[in-house]
């Protein structure tokens, strides 16, 4: 009796061990796939991290001025210039950077820029996305004349030399940061359109949409819960690569005097005013380049990373590179044997010139 | 049960003269319509409620056409779809609303047919959604409800559909169909994608389903054997164009249309010995372009009792000699009981 009771009791918990399995296994979403892969690709943390320490500076600018006592447009005649008016090295009275051409902080110049081309950068491109991204979808998905329309449209707008367009566009309407971010959305969403809508040709498609439309969803319905979910992957991975490219543009403009007017702090405005002291004041040059160029490399190699991590077949990627690694350990470890083997032989060379 | 001339209140599903075409167009940057493609021709059939109707035909005779043009999925060019007493022939998406209730659908594959990047929970509610007839918990109840009426196991709602086999992926297709209590359930080959142990699984599903909820099942299928089994009548169509019609017992027995006594002669057997014994009647060249069908009967290029009159005159579908009323078939020259068509190809080819 009792044993069998200890039997039934045992089969009971099996049982309802297996059900706890279950309700534990949950489909892992395409999400969660990408960020695993995604954690093990170096470069792109890496750059995910310097964006974020970005992000923080700009968005913390003003606990620096707190900090340093330096407000971004205070010109500080006295201890920020030398006798002779030019800026002061890094390090100097408090100027953790050393000072502009007018004896500014460039620090916080540069921390009051990042909060420029961050913002101009990411709403751009999500003023660009959702754009392209419903116009690529409408296009698709009606095909037709709308189709017709929209596509020539995109094809218009891609092919404008829009450096020039934008130059003519800031000369007329005068430059302001409206401007600007008017001006560069209206050039990023095109290509995103442009693969969206060809994305969508492909999915309607599929059966899983005739599906929907025989449960009776309407259109809007499929394109936005059906197909759009289907399309986020690439969608992502342009949006990254377009912040820098965005973040770019902006200080192309402030540089060519066309975007953010001093005395506001732009990158590209106080590497316009650098060019007239690079003589005698690298840091000025220096330091807003070089937080131009890490932002937009750092977006671009966390863009490729995404990709990578968005698209299966870059497993075989990590695969080869993991196998690689086991291969290298390997070999290492047959030079040691064969070292060991050696200084069996010859018992005159000591063991640890082996290892 | 009575197909050719059926009492119209026993009859769900109706099509009169269903006529869809094409347009097939040149490329280029004025695209001139250069032709059509006739997919479905002049088709008039009736289903009965609570009966299922097996329409048989090669790939490309125009059976998932005429399958959409029921369910309104595509506009038909000619020709009347009544559903339960209504014209539903190309009616206004937002008329059309209250019968997308009444009319699922099934596809044939389980691997397309489901959302890749939605969870499966969401794939069999989507139908509650979108009619708006429950949400929040009481659509999470009516999904794993379902769940477990199509043989899944309801803990598995926040699974994708890449988690499942080919076989458990087709009857989530079969829970999302059945979650509004549809009248008329569109079979398109729901079973072609899927292993033989499996498909015998999913049958029996589909049948237990009807006799539960008194469904109707217009069942598309190339795979005879599948038909027979789960039919009570059985339509064959050719270039989309019905060839032959009726109860299933007769159609199989004695096949009158050579085209269908084609079809059975090449469908393989279970059983080895009683193949052996069989003639093979082999069909010489291939199915014509539905572009330019040829003319009379289109099945005569290919007829091995083909005589000048089958391509003079089209063939209606009558009742012949011999057959119960409910028998039809669209030929000149029928196929008589004994008759052996395999040695008539066999001697026209030597």
């Amino acid at each position: 009796m009792s044993i069998s009771g200890i039997e039934v009791g045992g089969r009971e918990a099996v049982a309802a061990e297996a059900v706890l399995d279950v309700t534990k296994v949950e489909g892992r979403s395409q999400w969660q796939l990408t960020w695993r892969r995604l954690r093990q690709d170096k470069v792109a943390i890496a750059s995910l991290i310097i964006i974020l320490v970005m992000v923080v500076l700009a968005i913390a600018a003003p606990a620096f001025v707190a900090i340093t006592h330096h407000p971004p447009n205070v010109t500080y005649p006295n201890q920020g210039e030398t006798a002779a008016g030019n800026p002061v090295p890094p390090g100097t009275a408090g100027f953790w950077l050393g000072t502009d051409g007018s004896g500014r902080d460039l620090f916080i110049r540069i921390l009051y820029g990042a909060r420029i081309s961050l913002f101009v950068g990411f709403v751009t491109t999500a003023l660009g996305a959702i754009a392209g991204v419903t116009i690529g979808l409408i296009a698709g998905y009606f095909g037709g004349f709308i189709d017709t329309i929209l596509a020539r449209f995109t094809d218009a707008v891609l092919a404008f030399p829009y450096v020039v367009l934008a130059l003519a566009l800031a000369v007329v309407l005068g430059p302001s940061l409206i401007v600007i971010i008017g001006v560069i959305s209206f050039f990023s969403w095109a290509a995103i359109a442009r693969i969206v809508r060809g994305q969508t040709l492909s999915i309607k498609e599929k059966e899983y949409i005739e599906a929907a439309r025989s449960l009776g969803a309407g259109p809007f319905r499929i394109m936005f819960l059906d197909i759009l979910p289907n399309l986020l992957a690439p969608v992502l991975v342009i949006a990254t690569l377009y912040i820098p490219t965005a973040v770019v543009f902006e200080a192309t403009l402030s540089y060519l005097g066309l975007g953010i007017l001093p005395p506001t702090a732009s990158w590209g405005n106080i590497l316009a005013d650098a060019q007239n002291f690079y003589q005698v004041a690298w840091w000025y040059v220096v330091f807003p380049a070089a937080a131009l160029l890490i932002t937009t490399l750092a977006f671009n190699l966390l863009g490729d990373g995404i990709r990578d991590a968005m698209d299966p077949r870059t497993e075989r990627i990590f695969a080869a590179g993991r196998a690689r690694g086991r291969r290298r350990r390997g070999k290492r470890q047959v030079l040691a044997d064969s070292a060991a083997e050696v200084s069996h032989v010859m018992p005159s060379v000591p063991p640890a010139a082996g290892s | 049960m009575s197909m050719a001339v059926p009492a119209d209140d026993d009859v769900l599903v109706r099509i009169d003269n269903l006529v869809k075409y094409f347009p097939v167009r040149s490329v280029g940057l004025i695209r001139r319509t250069v032709g059509h493609v006739q997919a479905v021709d002049d088709v008039s059939l009736s289903i009965p409620r609570g009966k299922t109707l097996g329409l048989v035909g090669e790939t490309g005779s125009g059976k998932s056409t005429l399958a959409r043009c029921v369910a309104g999925l595509i506009p038909v060019t000619s020709g009347r779809v009544t559903f339960d007493g209504r014209d539903i022939t190309n009616v206004s998406r937002r008329a059309m609303r209250p019968v997308r209730r009444e009319i699922q659908m099934i596809f044939q594959d389980p691997y397309s047919s489901l959302n890749p990047r939605r969870r499966v929970g969401a794939i069999i509610g989507e139908p509650f959604a979108i009619h708006k007839t429950a949400s929040g918990s009481a659509r999470k109840r009516a999904v794993q409800e379902l769940m477990e009426r199509v043989g899944l196991n309801p803990e598995h709602y926040n699974r994708f559909p890449a988690e499942f086999s080919g076989g458990q992926r087709q009857r989530i297709g079969v829970a999302r169909a059945l979650a509004l209590r549809p009248k008329l359930i569109i079979c398109d080959e729901p079973v072609s994608a899927l292993d033989v142990s499996i498909q015998a699984q999913v049958l029996n599903l589909l049948a237990d389903l009807q006799r539960d909820y008194g469904l109707t099942y217009l069942f598309i299928a190339h795979d005879l054997e599948v038909v027979r089994h789960v039919s009570d009548a059985v339509a064959v169509m050719y270039l989309g164009r019905i060839c032959e019609l009726g109860p299933k017992e007769q159609v199989y027995r004695s096949p009158r249309h050579p085209y269908t006594n084609a079809l059975l002669s090449a469908a393989p057997a279970a059983d080895p010995d009683a193949a052996a014994g069989r003639q093979r009647i082999i069909l010489a060249g291939d199915v014509p372009s539905p572009i330019d069908p040829p003319s009379g009967c289109r099945f005569h290029p290919r007829c091995p009792k083909a005589q000048p009159l089958c391509s003079e005159t089209e063939p209606q579908l009558e009742v012949q000699a011999g057959d119960a009323a409910t028998h039809v078939t669209a030929c000149h020259f029928p196929v008589m009981a004994g008759e052996n068509l395999a040695s008539a190809v066999r001697s026209e080819l030597s």
